[in-house]
């Protein structure tokens, strides 16, 4: 709507520059994707140019190798498990955030962001160190777990987001007009946040689902697709890497754009008529 | 308590850690009254509505409804519904998604629901807006929701909190039509908070007055405006002459009031306690009521001599502004044609009278 106001006043050579700028910022960041994708496809058996000829033979070599499709399912299935347990844990935290004031409330608030800043290397040992000692180290479990420690932070922090933009009315009025408070959390918070929940559960399973590090540490016999590259990576240098590679990118990526529309999609909101003077 | 009380507040006190919010609250609403509750932010006006939909807890005292002690019953079993400042309308739903909540809460059939909301915005003209979401309505249009939707359940009574405050001034006084007329259709008790003189004054049957937490006069509109039985409420209705002094004589029904604008006397028929010779009061006179002439008429009035140092025209009236010898402010608010025939110039010395009857005495300084 301001369109033509905000054009007069730019300058359209810097304009030019600046999206310039975007697009090799771009290309830097996703160069290294967009060779993997674009080897993933040919048919030579090393990375060279000129390419070879198109071929989905990497994926057909993925497809029939029994431990990919494991790996594949052991990634999904701690890849669900850790969406829903991080964002209903997320959740929990955020609404009492949200609801209530007590005393402490700001070391609450920092331990519970806490877990992505630590690095990763660390956190993989320590629950390496933890999860053995009770016996929990060396299956998928212990991923679970593991992941869920630093996925949940980011549900909790999506979920915060969306409740902070709630007018705070809203649930005493649903209290108000006689709703008990299992009542108003079924049929006003999460409603209201419902966007953010599902939102945070396509993020923490992408988060999942790509995190390496920690799963190689914990993981055991179990191993998710990423370890399971690495694998591969140790023993032979196969174009098959950028087949799996291309695939948990597509995954990911889909996911987080999915999430990325829940949660703006929204606040898009359509613009109220203006009081009529009856 | 008297029969058709609805609402009972006795010796109800709200601290907030160490902030009384309100101090010891005694009074009554009565069935299908409208009762306003005005005063300035941070009065106790809202705790007072919030305490009563039971949101808030007193920490003092007993709430009655119906004669039944509600401080211990959490907002959602009391039938207290609320329309907020903010509105808060559900933002999820549809208009009649909305109206239909408070039913459907109550565990009433989707039908049934369906109809009586139906019903509501019927009532409200806004059947045509059922559908639309709310972020796609006008501000009366949701005022109207809000207002469906609390009342959807036939309450006994309603609250109100400053619910017109969002709206322009020409759709407010629509508004306030709209409601007083609800208010009496329905003979549903309301009870409405707001800091503005004019929403309280115009709809309201009886008003509260609170300042500090404390409530300064109860009484109709007129009572309060002839009468305003404190200093804080003559000072906050801003309509009333204001004359602190001495008490120096009461006889023959008249008590005589030694003010440094001069002495000033008036009827002690309407006084509101026992006066004594020596103590500090504060004589009222409204500003309608106080008349100017060019010379101290005759017969039994008080007359002061002022100096105008200003003018102010309001629509029909103006204000002149005065000065008494002493330097004290004094208004006087007249219609054109009252003033047609003085001379009205900056520095004109006038005399400002009114008859004995016209004040009022208040025991405070």
């Amino acid at each position: 709507m301001s369109d033509s106001s905000a054009n007069m006043n730019r300058s359209r050579l810097v304009d030019l520059s600046l999206k310039i700028y975007i697009i090799l910022g771009f290309a830097f960041v996703f160069a290294p994707i967009a060779a993997s994708f674009v080897f993933s496809f040919n048919s030579d058996r090393f990375p060279s140019i000129p390419l070879g000829h198109f071929s989905l033979e990497w994926y057909e070599a993925v497809a029939s190798d029994p431990f990919a499709w494991q790996g594949l399912r052991n990634t999904l299935f701690v890849g669900v498990i850790v969406g829903i347990v991080s964002t209903g844990l997320g959740f929990g935290a955020a609404y009492t955030d949200f609801r209530y004031r007590f005393f402490g409330k700001q070391i609450y608030l920092a331990l519970a962001l806490l877990p992505p800043t630590i690095p990763v290397v660390i956190l993989g040992l320590a629950m390496l160190a933890y999860l053995s000692r009770i016996n929990l180290s060396g299956n998928s479990l212990s991923v679970i777990i593991a992941h869920v420690v630093i996925c949940a932070p980011f549900a909790m922090a999506i979920i915060r987001l969306r409740l902070s933009q709630m007018d705070p009315d809203l649930e005493a009025a649903a209290w108000n007009l006689g709703a008990s408070e299992w009542a108003a959390m079924r049929h006003v918070i999460i409603p209201f946040t419902k966007p953010a929940i599902l939102g945070a559960l396509f993020i923490t399973m992408a988060v999942s689902f790509d995190e390496f590090a920690i799963a190689w540490f914990v993981s055991g016999l179990n191993e998710t697709l990423p370890v399971k590259v690495l694998g591969f990576l140790q023993g032979q240098v196969s174009p098959r890497i950028n087949a799996i590679g291309t695939f948990v990118f597509v995954t990911s990526m889909t996911l987080v754009i999915l999430a990325q529309i829940l949660l703006t999609g929204r606040s898009a909101k359509v613009r109220p008529v203006a009081d009529e003077q009856e | 308590m008297k029969n058709n009380t609805l609402v009972s507040f006795e010796g109800v006190v709200k601290r907030f850690g160490d902030f009384l919010a309100v101090q010891r609250m005694d009074f009554e609403i009565a069935k299908g009254e409208f009762l306003a509750i005005m005063g300035s932010s941070g009065c106790g006006k809202t705790t007072t509505l919030r305490m009563l939909a039971g949101l808030e807890a007193p920490s003092e005292g007993v709430i009655r409804l119906s004669g039944k002690p509600i401080n211990d019953l959490p907002t959602w079993s009391r039938d207290t519904p609320m329309v907020w400042q903010s509105l808060a309308l559900f933002p999820f739903l549809n208009v009649i998604e909305n109206v239909e909540f408070a039913l459907k809460m109550r565990g009433i059939g989707k039908t049934e629901r369906r109809r009586r909301a139906e019903q509501w915005l019927d009532r409200m003209q806004i059947t045509e807006f059922a559908s639309r979401n709310i972020s796609q309505l006008s501000g009366g249009q949701r005022q109207r929701v809000a207002l469906a939707r609390s009342l959807v359940v036939e309450p006994e009574i309603l609250l109100l909190d400053e619910p017109l405050s969002a709206l322009d001034a020409a759709l407010k006084v629509r508004m306030q039509s709209v409601l007083k007329n609800l208010q009496r259709e329905t003979g549903i008790t309301f009870v409405y908070v707001t800091h503005s003189q004019s929403e309280a004054f115009s709809m309201a049957d009886r008003v509260v007055i609170m300042s500090r937490g404390k409530i300064e006069q109860i009484g109709t509109p007129q009572e309060i405006y002839r009468t305003p039985r404190t200093r804080f409420v003559a000072g906050f209705l801003g309509s009333s002459n204001m004359f602190t002094g001495k008490v120096t004589g009461i006889d023959g029904g008249v008590v005589t009031l030694d003010t440094p604008s001069g002495a000033l006397r008036l009827g002690a028929t309407d006084l509101p306690g026992p006066v004594a010779v020596g103590q500090t009061a504060t004589l009222t006179v409204l500003d309608t009521k106080t008349h100017l002439a060019t010379r101290a008429p005759a017969g039994n009035v008080n007359a002061l001599p002022v100096r105008m140092i200003g003018e102010e025209f309001i629509g029909a009236t103006a204000t002149i502004y005065l000065e008494a010898s002493d330097g004290h402010e004094i208004r006087v608010q007249k219609s054109h044609e009252d003033l047609a025939n003085l001379p009205l110039q900056i520095g004109q010395e006038l005399v400002a009278h009114w008859p004995l009857e016209d004040g009022h005495l208040v025991m405070e300084a």
